[in-house]
């Protein structure tokens, strides 16, 4: 099932615990979060202290402690839901069309369906416990010829069909938010305090959240209703007890979800500390140096990457072992393996840079010629290296879904450009299709949704950027201790390719930085629980690569001078040694 | 204990102070006396009448422009963007002929209710009830802030430019390499209350103002004397301002701000424009932030008898109540070992130490007990032949110069008193083997200017370099020129120096005054 021995151990030992762990938390964070929900749904200002006693008379009662049952049930299935839509490279729609791509494939379909149906089960669980009109679904109702018979309660119908489309609209939102995505926080901090930090923006994005989503909800039930209904109409839907209602039940269910998610999230990005080097050869797998390079699971490589930016800063002992040469036969094989993946992954970025520069460079002499519209421009970056394919996953290594793929063409989705299919596909020069990709007349077809934005595919470029953060960090605070703790002199040896490996990272940063529409900067929003940092992943790059090089420079000083660097590095080092960047 | 009554008497009037040499302080009538230095950064004057002033603030203007026969909807839309819910509230009460009776007095019973809290609330925090502009002259470390013209100064890091604020909320920065001086301008940087370069970087300076936080990207290979308002970065959070300070990691990634209407103190991740709150209920608000230099700690002191230090590895942190008031300054020494902290309405500097056991992560790292007492700046008489002078009184701040050899402490003195004018003591320290503290001299401007600000170059070769600037407008450098007696530090605050002599001041054995303990 999992690519390889080591990864199954961790998604087993490490993954798995953490995600049981968050659920187990959340489970246990519903009987007070249902209490208060309970409280102020019963609410009546007129009389608080009946209010109290039958809150106390509901929670008791054998159909209450039954719909409980059934929400941890719900949240058992969300949180298994986060587990397996997670991600932490996240997926970037660049144009209109990807993200409907997005929307309607398969594997979001299911998870919108399965939303709905959680959404109706919490709402059935809030009618019951608001009780009142809203209990049942059916009514007995009195025909004129005195023949009784059960009639539809409608409160109760618009309540389940209310939690059935917050539920579809909250997994829409989640694709087009990237919710699944799990970023990880420049700050450390315990588990609680984060927790407890978070807290307020969860029940406030709950509840303007759960407004929009009634808003909505109205306005499609008014019009595709039917009529025959008394509530079907705007003075019965401005019913203030209804909307209340509507309001507070959906805000239940957003927050014990949002919740989950919150959790999921603070137990998954928890720092693990992996052993430098160990004694006995079966541990071998498990510390860093090999870690670092596996491919699967991707959060097992982004979890041993912030691993090694936070022992090169706080633990000298660690950068001890890292520095340390191997016994017998003395080399430094700790820190060989550490450097070269670091290495490697920068060398990767600059490569993906310079390609996307060359692509967009060519495109641009391109557009100018056939004057057509925005259709080819960064369109080519799709089939170019993409993060994806950098880290080469595969996607029956488990976790990972095909909508993780960071701005990978989907090639199968049906609503991928036919244009991008075929450029993706490897184009045999002697086929019908070779040369007409870019035909203007294609172009002019081409309605808008196709075109991809610049500053969308800038961040897709730089989607996995935190890996390169911390791979800087990690390479310059170690470089920096060397200075005085390296007995053994074994980074200096690396040093004229780390220098030159960032000097030419930070070149081609520099032109990317000069493309339009990469420097602006994104609108994010703060009042949602989707993460929008990779939005300025690019920035956080740039300022992390400059600062990583000037802790070189600043420590090394003139003693750089001595280093084997091209005469053009050297004279960009020295800009830096001059603090004129 | 250290005190005053061990100093050297002040310089007689008309004296300023030029420089320390050969271990003591030389004066001079004028400054044309200085020494000749390989580095002398430029001396500044700003005098008050060369600035241009604003006379008049936003809001005033407001009432005279407001056309009043807006809708209802109109002015209340505008109160609510303006004043919030307290403005809309207002605006409902005040319009009475337009709205319903019953709609303008509920909203004024709201209204009412809400100034009832607010004013319940500010019972337990008064400094709540002050305008930010004198919230930020109370809690400044400017001596007497809002009458300063250079209202907040900062060293660049690494390089000998510097940057001053001005009185105009006008930033000027000079480069003595540079014949350009850069002045900074923006729509948003309004009282100016702390100013900070980015370590690790050649452009990045940090501006601490009345609604929100600057950071501007002055590039040093720029001709531009006027850097475009699109150079800087403006953060700001809801309910985070005044900004009174703001402290960079010695590493360069993060940005800490502290605001005292605001529990939580602020980390910024500079570049992705994206913060995290450290909210911490008791206090009511941060008022000043230093980091250590080795990283590993901040001081986070509040309005109320209270003040933090935190670690930076899990950002968790220590109380320390203090008996008599809030805790004014504070400084660390160059290894982070060491915080000597003033406590307004008390006359002393304490210590407290803290020990990193490297082998324990220093997210368990045991802090001290007790704070100790290391000098006693009470007010003590000095005869000289100008009449008697009195010298000492409250602290305003504190500098440690980055070798952690001088120490400046900047003396309140008593605005009522003429012949207690503010001034600057200067003790020689030193942190290992053990911690010592030894008199050095005064520090002196010309006759009438008071000492405002003070701050330490952070490379100077030759020893220690206070720049101080004055109540009239100058800003000028005192170098104290010694051989530095500590190993040469490794930090990432500077390039390692080379090892000096290790000579030892011959006076030091017979004078010692503050010498801490080893148990």
């Amino acid at each position: 099932m999992f690519s390889s021995e080591q990864s199954c151990w961790f998604i087993r030992k490490v993954i798995c615990w953490r995600a049981a762990a968050s659920i187990a938390w959340a489970v246990l964070l519903l009987p007070p979060s249902t209490a208060i929900f309970v409280f102020l749904s019963k609410f009546s200002v007129l009389h608080p202290i009946q209010t109290i006693s039958e809150c106390f008379s509901m929670l008791t009662s054998a159909t209450a402690i039954f719909s409980f049952i059934l929400l941890c049930g719900v949240i058992i299935m969300v949180g298994f839901l986060n587990f397996e839509y997670y991600t932490v490279i996240p997926t970037i729609a660049c144009s209109k069309i990807a993200l409907f791509g997005q929307l309607l494939h398969p594997r979001q379909l299911v998870n919108s369906l399965v939303h709905c149906i959680m959404g109706m089960i919490v709402a059935w669980c809030s009618a019951v416990t608001i009780g009142f009109r809203y209990e049942t679904l059916g009514h007995p109702c009195a025909q004129t010829d005195g023949y009784h018979q059960m009639c539809l309660n409608e409160y109760h119908l618009i309540l389940l069909l209310g939690g059935a489309f917050v539920g579809f609209s909250h997994s829409l939102l989640g694709v087009i938010h990237n919710m699944n995505y799990v970023s990880f926080h420049t700050v450390q901090q315990y588990k609680y305090l984060r927790f407890k930090g978070c807290l307020p923006l969860v029940v406030r994005c709950s509840a303007t959240q759960a407004l929009y989503s009634v808003r909505n909800f109205i306005v499609v039930y008014y019009f595709l209703g039917n009529s025959a209904h008394p509530l079907d109409s705007i003075a019965g839907l401005l019913d203030l007890s209804l909307l209340y209602h509507l309001w507070i039940s959906a805000t239940f269910l957003l927050f014990t979800w949002y919740i989950m998610l919150l959790l999921f999230r603070i137990f998954l990005t928890e720092g693990y500390s992996f052993p430098v080097q160990s004694s006995f050869t079966e541990d071998a797998d498990h510390c860093l140096p090999k870690v670092l390079t596996e491919k699967q699971p991707m959060l097992l490589k982004f979890l041993a990457l912030q691993d090694l930016a936070l022992l090169s800063q706080h633990s000298p002992l660690r950068r001890c072992e890292v520095f340390s040469l191997s016994q017998p036969g003395g080399h430094p094989h700790n820190w060989n393996a550490i450097s070269k993946e670091c290495l490697s992954l920068l060398a990767d970025l600059t490569q993906r840079l310079v390609a996307y520069h060359d692509t967009v460079a060519t495109n641009g002499r391109a557009k100018s010629l056939s004057s057509g519209k925005d259709f080819m421009s960064p369109r080519p970056t799709a089939f170019m290296k993409t993060p994806a394919s950098v880290f080469a996953r595969s996607i029956a290594g488990g976790q990972q879904s095909p909508l993780t793929a960071p701005f990978t063409p989907d090639l199968d989705s049906p609503f991928m450009s036919p244009a991008l299919r075929r450029l993706a596909a490897p184009v045999e020069q002697g086929s019908p299709w070779y040369g007409t990709v870019q035909s203007p007349h294609i172009m002019r077809r081409v309605p808008k949704l196709w075109s991809t934005s610049t500053e969308a595919s800038s961040q897709a470029l730089f989607a996995d950027s935190q890996a390169h953060i911390w791979a800087l960090e990690g390479l310059s605070y170690l470089v920096q201790a060397s200075f005085s703790e390296d007995q053994f002199g074994v980074v200096q040896t690396t040093l004229p390719s780390i220098l030159s490996c960032m000097l030419v990272l930070q070149e081609a940063v520099d032109r990317h930085f000069k493309l339009p529409h990469a420097s602006s900067k994104p609108v994010r929003s703060t009042s949602s629980m989707g993460d929008s940092t990779y939005k300025t992943l690019r920035f956080a790059l740039r300022a992390t690569l400059k600062t990583a090089i000037y802790r070189i420079t600043t420590t090394f000083g003139d003693h750089l001078n001595a280093v084997q660097l091209s005469a053009e590095h050297q004279k960009r080092l020295q800009q830096f040694l001059e603090y004129k960047e | 204990m250290c005190s005053l009554a061990l100093f050297p008497p002040p310089l007689p009037y008309g004296q300023t102070t030029v420089c320390e040499s050969n271990n003591e302080l030389l004066s001079g009538s004028s400054t044309e006396d200085q020494l000749k230095q390989d580095f002398s950064p430029p001396s500044l004057s700003f005098p008050r009448e060369s600035l241009k002033l604003h006379s008049r603030t936003e809001n005033s203007s407001k009432a005279a422009f407001l056309d009043h026969s807006e809708t209802l909807w109109m002015r209340s839309a505008a109160a609510w963007r303006d004043g919030g819910l307290t403005g809309l509230l207002n605006e409902i009460t005040n319009s009475h002929p337009h709205v319903p009776k019953w709609l303008s007095m509920s909203s004024g019973c709201i209204l009412a209710l809400l100034r009832w809290v607010s004013s319940f609330h500010g019972s337990l925090f008064p400094h709540l009830t002050l305008s930010s502009e004198d919230m930020i002259a109370e809690f400044s470390q400017v001596l007497n802030w809002s009458d300063c013209v250079v209202r907040a100064f900062a060293w660049h890091p690494h390089t000998d430019k510097f940057a001053v604020a001005l009185l105009d909320d006008s930033i000027k920065i000079y480069n003595p390499k540079s014949a350009t001086t850069p002045t900074l301008k923006h729509r948003l940087q309004r009282n100016v209350a702390v100013v900070q370069w980015k370590p690790l970087c050649a452009s990045a300076l940090a501006v601490g103002c009345q609604n929100c936080l600057l950071v501007w990207h002055v590039d040093p290979c720029s001709l531009s004397t006027r850097p475009s308002a699109g150079c800087a970065h403006v953060l700001s959070h809801p309910g985070h301002a005044p900004v009174t300070s703001i402290a960079w990691s010695p590493s360069g990634s993060l940005l800490l701000s502290a605001s005292p209407m605001d529990t939580a103190m602020m980390v910024w991740d500079v570049a992705a424009e994206s913060c995290v709150p450290l909210q911490r209920v008791g206090g009511g608000g941060v008022t000043f932030l230093s980091w250590s230099p080795d990283g590993s700690h901040v001081l986070a002191s509040t309005p109320s008898a209270l003040f933090r230090v935190w670690e930076t590895r899990m950002w968790t942190c220590e109380r320390w109540p203090c008996i008599k008031g809030r805790c004014q300054s504070g400084c660390w020494s160059p290894d982070g070992s060491r915080l000597l902290f003033t406590v307004q309405g008390e006359t002393v500097i304490y210590a407290l130490t803290f020990t990193n056991t490297p082998a324990v992560p220093s997210g368990t790292s045991k802090g001290p007990h007790a704070a100790v007492v290391v000098a006693d700046l009470s007010e003590t008489t000095f005869n000289t032949p100008d009449g008697d002078i009195v010298v000492g009184g409250e602290i305003q701040s504190l500098a440690w110069d980055p070798r952690g050899e001088r120490l400046a402490v900047l003396l309140k003195g008593d605005p009522r008193a003429a012949d207690r004018s503010p001034i600057i003591a200067v003790f020689k320290t030193r942190v290992r083997p053990i911690f010592e503290l030894l008199p050095c001299g005064f520090v002196q401007g010309e006759p009438g200017a008071e000492p405002r600000l003070m701050q330490f170059h952070p490379n100077f070769r030759h020893g220690a370099l206070l720049t101080v600037c004055w109540s009239s407008g100058r800003i000028t450098h005192v170098p104290f020129y010694f051989l530095s007696a500590s190993i040469p530090r490794l930090g990432p605050s500077g390039s390692p120096t080379l090892p000096h002599v290790q000579e030892r001041p011959a006076d030091f054995a017979n004078q010692s005054l503050f010498t801490e303990l080893i148990s």
